[in-house]
């Protein structure tokens, strides 16, 4: 079968011979702007395209990052247009074809395009107007038509997609009440697709980003700064002026970089050439680095709830504090970035692995002076990225150094080069309060977080949110202090700032998962001494571990068992179905933590829960883990791993336990070892033996994914379900296990032996 | 530069070469091949792992002039979309990958390990492939795909 991602498919060919037809339906619901230039989000012409061959091209602008989403976008497509799955052919993120549906991200995708609007609404429409127009032709009244496997039929008669409509334009809105299909009909949607992918990826013949090869084609390698926040001093181009392959040293502001012929002549060129660089500020001590973060200045204040009585509570029960920690971390893709640029005197074509192709044309028209309908920026996988890696950065590398040269310029980052630079995940200080009644139960919650942030994904706009623009001069987005916090005014739990088991009232109404009515969430943001953006469940991930090992601080103090705590301060049904699915799947017997009859040496055994509601409105998820402690190493090892997930209806069961699975063990990975680390000058976790991921031999933990389906909810993300709760989950279980509540992640052997021996 | 005589997936290749040049760079690009890649060019994390010889080797850190001359095998050596190799062909039916970017290392290394040690346990298999990362963590596939493989390199 003929990929999606290597077509010579183009719509504008398409349309070029493409006649019209007029059906007409009142204007849609408006959609949220685009990119000037993107194809209308309102029009189904944007979105499908059927030839007369009866092949049905989806033109989607969520791309495929190894998430699976592509698969899961192809069965919508097939099964709200009735065609066979093998019929579908899917183009994303090509800002000459595909329209503007900002970042693939945030586990959106999902939501953007499966619910009632964007493609799933796009192919309701067309499909509708296909029965109308066979209605007309066949002279057979719609409603005894049937659409199926690409064909309307009804009273003895028949007639092909593309006989009705191939090549030719639909010209319709996407019309708001075309009817989608029930998912109680479902024949490929909900049932498990194989990714069309897989054959090419498994054989070599997958077109990575790293593999896109253009005539002419030179290699490009930068040279960044020694050291955070240096500036440059001077660079001697005749250093390396006669090198093999040398075509020319590229220095504009703060950026520095070298061309040549080939890849390792580019390396060596870039090893060799003497550059000045004058040395940034001494960076915070990475020793005292959370007390620095909780004491820094200015500080931008937000309040998600406050329901301003939290104070006379901490008096009328007895309270309980505790502070936890999380590092910065980093994306580190397994290939480090890559992007290939052919920027001419006044157009540019860029093969990137952006995860928003317009924005990137937009911010590339900034940094080039070429206005950005004559850039055109292509989407080419590269490794995974889980967020902000450093796919924008290397394509402004590369975009700059072609332009200079006047030829293509491929740039790859080196493995330091993508390290020591790109935008890390939050590193935060959370200090969590509570108070309790005579019966144990929560009746004040108070949450308190500090942490830094510098640059972002660069949007539209922003080049200098990224190491590159700021080199060339741009300014990241700005921090704008802001103390105190206005008082909250909408509930936002985007981050899962505020816990599971709190009200979350704005105006007197709850809009939490919770019971406890007495609740505050402050947050600040404080500057970043490094560039910081969103990694796989940002904020998230750092806010549930918190709130769910205090959880369980309270439910072990309070000696109730964790799962039954959990429910007594619940009130969401769906929460409160995943808690009790994970907690069956693992055969949870109750019982307080720790664990009976605790021993102070040798193998200990524990278990440990977590769940929450994914960005307030965006997947429920619980965990159960069983683990192992050797307290003589400090080592943990995971032994089992019971994963319930729900997110709407289910479009394909085996990539959401892909996503469950992966997740899962990523953030086993980030919570047991990972941690960016400097020294007084320089990131110093720099390559895999300074920054600590877990192999692919380890000792892997038997993963049970349990999966609610629910046909009858909006459709939610899916691909940071699992990764949000595990570090909790493992946290509470090194509690259960030994009596020890370690607080600071990466709960690595060192840390956890050197808690073990404070037990009294 | 001087003439470096490569052996690839059955194919003989004079290149022009700076002998110190690592082996990926003349995979990846004086062959244009898809399989090995760059990954942390350091020999840290196997994306850039070629067969030569029989044994799985980290290309990113092998000079040209060390193999020449030597069969050298990447992942397009195995088997076709249309055709796999009976590892990949495993890799497939588990739905083994996410980004898949680091199957060229993954499943070389496997064949590599399996092809001289054919009744491995599992735990042997685990060990084996501890050098090789996948940041996706599609741990549970590929070791099921690499055990899948096994079995029939066993029979």
């Amino acid at each position: 079968m003929k990929s999606s991602w290597d077509s010579g498919f183009s719509r504008r060919d398409f349309l070029k011979t493409s006649g019209a037809l007029i059906v007409s339906f009142k204007l849609g619901r408006a959609q949220q702007g685009p990119i000037a230039g993107s194809p209308k989000l309102s029009d189904v012409d944007s979105w499908i395209a059927i030839g007369s061959d009866g092949v049905v091209t989806a033109y989607s602008g969520k791309e495929e990052l190894g998430q699976g989403i592509s698969t899961a976008q192809m069965q919508l497509v097939a099964e709200e247009l009735c065609v066979p799955f093998d019929r579908v052919k899917l183009l994303y993120c090509d800002t000459a074809i595909t329209p503007d549906q900002a970042h693939t991200s945030g586990s959106q995708s999902h939501p953007a395009n499966f619910n009632h609007s964007n493609l799933a609404q796009a192919c309701a429409t067309a499909r509708e107007a296909l029965v109308k127009l066979a209605s007309s032709q066949l002279g057979v009244p719609g409603d005894q038509l049937t659409a199926k496997d690409g064909f309307i039929t009804g009273a003895s008669k028949s007639i092909s997609y593309g006989q009705l409509i191939g090549s030719k334009k639909f010209n319709l809105v996407l019309d708001p009440n075309a009817r989608r299909k029930d998912p109680a009909t479902w024949t490929i949607l909900g049932k498990p697709a194989p990714r069309p992918d897989l054959p090419a990826l498994a054989t070599a013949e997958f077109e990575f980003v790293h593999n896109v090869r253009v005539p002419g084609m030179l290699h490009g390698r930068v040279v960044r700064p020694p050291s955070v926040g240096a500036t440059l001093a001077g660079v001697d181009e005749s250093s390396v002026k006669g090198m093999p392959g040398f075509v020319k040293v590229v220095v504009k502001k703060n950026f520095v970089g070298v061309v040549a012929q080939k890849p390792w002549q580019a390396i060596q060129i870039a090893e060799k050439l003497k550059v000045n660089w004058s040395p940034g500020p001494t960076l915070p001590s990475h020793e005292n680095f959370y007390t620095h973060l909780r004491y820094q200045r200015p500080t931008r204040d937000t309040a998600l709830v406050d329901s301003l009585d939290v104070e006379e509570k901490w008096n009328q029960g007895v309270s309980l504090r505790s502070t936890y920690l999380h590092p910065y971390q980093m994306h580190a893709s397994i290939g480090s970035s890559c992007a290939v640029a052919d920027v001419q005197s006044d157009k540019a074509t860029i093969w990137s692995p952006t995860q928003a192709v317009w924005y990137q044309r937009n911010t590339c028209s900034m940094l080039l002076g070429i206005k950005p309908e004559n850039i055109h920026v292509i989407y080419r996988r590269a490794s995974g990225c889980y967020g902000l890696n450093g796919a924008d950065t290397v394509t402004y590398d590369a975009a700059v150094l072609s332009q200079a040269v006047g030829k293509p310029v491929r740039v790859q980052l080196s493995r330091k080069d993508e390290m020591a630079w790109e935008n890390y995940g939050n590193a935060y200080v959370i200090d969590q309060h509570a108070a309790t009644d005579a019966n144990g139960n929560i009746i004040a919650w108070e949450h308190e977080s500090w942490s830094p942030t510098l640059g972002n994904r660069p949007g539209p706009a922003t080049p200098g949110n990224v190491v590159t623009g700021h080199l060339l001069g741009f300014e990241p987005e700005p921090f704008v202090p802001q103390t105190p916090a206005p008082d909250p005014r909408a509930y936002n739990n985007g981050s899962n700032g505020i816990p599971s088991y709190v009200a979350g009232k704005i105006n007197g109404k709850a809009y939490g998962t919770g019971t406890i009515q007495s609740e505050r969430v402050i947050l600040h943001a404080v500057r970043s001494a490094f560039w910081t953006g969103p990694l796989r469940s940002p904020a998230r991930l750092q806010n549930t571990f918190a709130h769910e090992c205090f959880m369980d601080e309270l439910a072990s103090r309070a000696k109730a068992d964790p799962v039954a705590y959990r429910l007594r301060h619940l009130r969401d049904p769906r929460l409160i179905a995943v808690l009790n699915a994970a907690a069956k799947a693992a055969n949870w017997t109750p019982r307080a933590s720790p664990k009976p009859g605790l021993r102070p040496a040798g193998i200990a055994t524990g278990r440990g829960v977590a769940c929450v509601l994914y960005e307030g409105d965006n997947g429920y998820s619980a965990l159960v883990v069983d683990i192992e402690v050797n307290q003589d190493t400090g080592k943990i090892a995971v032994k089992r791993i019971f994963a319930a997930n729900d997110v709407g209806p289910i479009s394909n069961p085996d990539g959401l336990r892909n996503q469950i699975e992966g997740g899962a063990l990523q953030g086993m990975s980030r919570c047991l070892g990972e941690e960016v680390t400097w020294d007084d000058q320089k990131i110093t976790s720099v390559d895999w033996s300074t920054y600590h991921t877990l192999p692919l031999g380890f000792e892997v933990p038997k993963i049970e994914s349990v999966l609610i389906n629910r046909p009858d909810q909006p459709t939610n993300g899916a691909g940071e379900t699992s990764i949000t709760v595990i570090a909790a989950a493992i946290g509470n279980a090194i509690f259960d296990a030994t009596g020890v509540r370690i607080r600071q992640i990466p709960f690595t052997p060192d840390r956890i032996k050197s808690a073990l021996g404070t037990r009294t | 530069m001087s003439a470096v005589t490569l052996k690839v997936n059955g194919r003989t290749h004079n290149l022009d070469l700076d002998p110190a040049t690592p082996l990926l760079y003349a995979l990846s690009d004086d062959l244009a091949l898809r399989g090995p890649k760059f990954g942390c060019g350091l020999g840290q994390c196997g994306a850039c792992t070629a067969i030569v010889n029989g044994r799985a080797v980290r290309s990113c850190v092998t000079p040209v002039k060390s193999v020449a001359g030597a069969e050298i095998t990447t992942l397009e050596g195995l088997g076709t979309v249309d055709k796999p190799h009976p590892i990949q062909k495993a890799f497939i039916d588990e739905q083994a990958a996410q980004c898949g970017f680091c199957l060229n290392g993954v499943i070389l290394t496997a064949k590599a390990f399996l092809d001289k040690n054919p009744h491995a346990s599992e735990s042997e298999i685990e060990k084996a492939m501890s050098g090789v990362l996948c940041r996706c963590f599609t741990n549970v596939r590929m070791l099921s795909a690499i055990k899948r493989y096994a079995k029939e390199v066993a029979r």
